[in-house]
């Protein structure tokens, strides 16, 4: 099993116990996660993420076995198509992008290049719906969340992009599923960290009717309970139980040289 | 019976749920039947001993769902009563009402507690610090019933389709009855929890459940930090997952096993009328 969804670093609006790689390991083995693609959480949040992507690496270099750095991207800055072809010179399975954080409509132009570019370089574009509850946001935090068109655009982009979409709930994933054909449909996979399960099962429903190859794990650590993704899995249907999630190293071609590269 | 972490069923101790719902066919869903069964579905896989459940009118369907007309509190009532005949060994019941109407809500506490509901549910009809909930509050002490009062954590605003209390209103209304027993629903719920615990920490006759979809890293250990474990109570509310996800988590917080037990029940049968969950004790004995 590999988390998708893991993020290192404090969060500008409430204080997150221990957001530190080496606790990060601990809770991988505690709840028998293979690895994590990691995330610089502050980084969301800068103007300019060069100097968050600089701490992740360095933070995470220890733990290169484990936990994969997933760089943050930001298409409206200066030379970063050169801070994305060193995260791909450095093996990134993915790149983290955070279009409301900075301002940009569901048509930015520039996020459909880089959706573009991070795609041709065989990496994945890495959303993120939410990172809290809209119910309990501080009141600074008012960029909102990323929205269906945004990420119905970015899919549309062209046939090298690959999304993988965090934290999105049920209503967003089948408004932007179905408004895809099927092969956009194929360039997104959607992570199960803010899908609920028992008694609505939307997950079993999502599983029923768009496939369970079309998700991954993720779990939003260090912000919400590593036990939830599982949880979920585990109070399935007995005729989904055991189902399988997409597997990883299919999704891009780099994801499948970060999982080889561990095994080695 | 509960699910392990690696899938297999493993022997446990009780487990009461303190915050769920069911669901009829005047809900306004199709589904409500599958919900229902989903319900219990998931209950065994966790291991829940009782659901202490309500219904709560008819959802939104021909009265609003925190603004229940007298009719549809009585119809959900009724449901209730009815799940909790067919289902005895698994289901307790919270009377439902809005305190809006005070007759037919008295009524209806006395009507359905004479026919086994062991606790009274409070929406967001009214805000928790009213006058008009006085009387439901007292003769809710009175019978040893407690109170789950629908909560917002930190109420900034108001918020469309219900009045919408927090742990400051509910521990304004549990100081004016020291005898009655409150239940916060939630805590998980929406809203920030973090400005709850502090609200209600003087307040001893208010047990926060750990409901709601929110997960946050934090949550748990802060409730225990500053109520203790034997002021929370474990719920599931809406989503049973989260409600697995917690108990998984409190497993690996380092809490002692008195302390796990008075989360998943002991606190949950001290505060509820005596003789309440029958199985719990029988459970507890063979566990032990």
């Amino acid at each position: 099993m590999i988390d998708v969804n893991a993020l290192i670093g404090p969060y500008p609006f409430r204080h997150v116990p221990h957001p530190d790689p080496e606790v990060l390991v601990r809770v991988l083995d505690r709840e028998g996660i293979t690895s994590a693609w990691v995330g610089h959480l502050p980084s969301a949040f800068y103007r300019d993420p060069t100097a968050g992507n600089r701490e992740l690496a360095l933070r995470l270099a220890p733990y290169a076995d484990r936990l994969h750095a997933v760089p943050t991207i930001r298409p409206d800055w200066p030379l970063w198509d050169r801070a994305l072809n060193v995260a791909a010179a450095a093996g990134a399975p993915a790149i983290r992008a955070y279009p409301p954080q900075w301002g940009m409509g569901p048509h930015d132009g520039s996020m459909r290049e880089l959706a573009l570019a991070v795609g041709e370089r065989g990496m994945a574009l890495l959303l993120t719906v939410r990172f809290e509850d809209l119910r309990q946001r501080h009141a600074m935090d008012t960029a909102g969340d990323l929205s269906a068109a945004a990420i119905r655009t970015l899919a549309r982009a062209g046939a090298s992009v690959r999304l993988v979409v965090t934290a999105a709930s049920r209503e967003m994933i089948e408004e932007v599923h179905w408004s895809l054909t099927a092969d956009e449909q194929r360039r997104v996979f959607w992570d199960i960290s803010w899908i609920w399960g028992p008694p609505e099962d939307h997950l079993a429903k999502l599983f029923r009717t768009i496939g369970a190859e079309r998700f991954v794990f993720g779990t939003h650590w260090p912000l919400r309970l590593t036990q939830t993704p599982s949880a979920n899995l585990d109070l399935l249907p007995d005729d989904l139980l055991g189902v399988s999630l997409a597997d990883v190293r299919t999704i891009c071609p780099a994801a499948a040289t970060s999982v080889s590269a561990k095994k080695r | 019976m509960t699910v392990a972490r690696d899938g297999s069923a493993i022997d446990t101790e009780p487990l009461i749920d303190a915050h769920a719902h069911f669901y009829h066919a005047e809900s306004g869903r199709g589904d409500w039947e599958e919900v229902n069964a989903a319900r219990f579905r998931a209950g065994e896989r966790i291991g829940v001993t009782y659901h202490v459940a309500s219904v709560l009118g008819t959802y939104g369907f021909s009265s609003p769902t925190y603004f229940p007309s007298p009719t549809d509190v009585t119809r959900g009532n009724d449901v209730m009563l009815a799940i909790c005949v067919s289902e005895p060994n698994r289901t307790r019941m919270f009377v439902t009402v809005n305190p809006n109407y005070t007759d037919h809500a008295l009524g209806e506490i006395e009507r359905c507690v004479a026919r086994g509901a062991i606790g009274v549910k409070l929406l967001a009809s009214r805000r928790a610090d009213d006058p008009l909930l006085d009387p439901i509050a007292a003769l809710a002490a009175e019978k040893g019933l407690p109170i789950l009062h629908h909560i917002w954590q930190h109420r900034r605003r108001e918020w469309p389709s219900q009045e919408i209390s927090d742990g400051a209103d509910l521990a304004r209304l549990a100081n004016r009855h020291p005898r009655a027993t409150f239940i916060l629903a939630h805590i998980g719920g929406g809203g920030d929890y973090m400005h709850t615990y502090p609200a209600i920490v003087e307040s001893p006759n208010i047990y926060p459940d750990l409901s709601g979809s929110g997960v946050d890293r934090g949550m748990l250990d802060e409730a225990i930090a500053v109520l203790g474990a034997q002021r929370l109570l474990w719920g599931s509310d809406l989503t049973m997952c989260t409600g697995l996800a917690k108990l998984h988590a409190l497993e690996v917080m380092g809490l002692s096993t008195a302390d796990m037990s008075a989360i998943r029940w002991e606190n949950a049968a001290r505060i509820f009328p005596g003789g309440s969950f029958p199985r719990c004790v029988n459970i507890s004995a063979v566990h032990s």
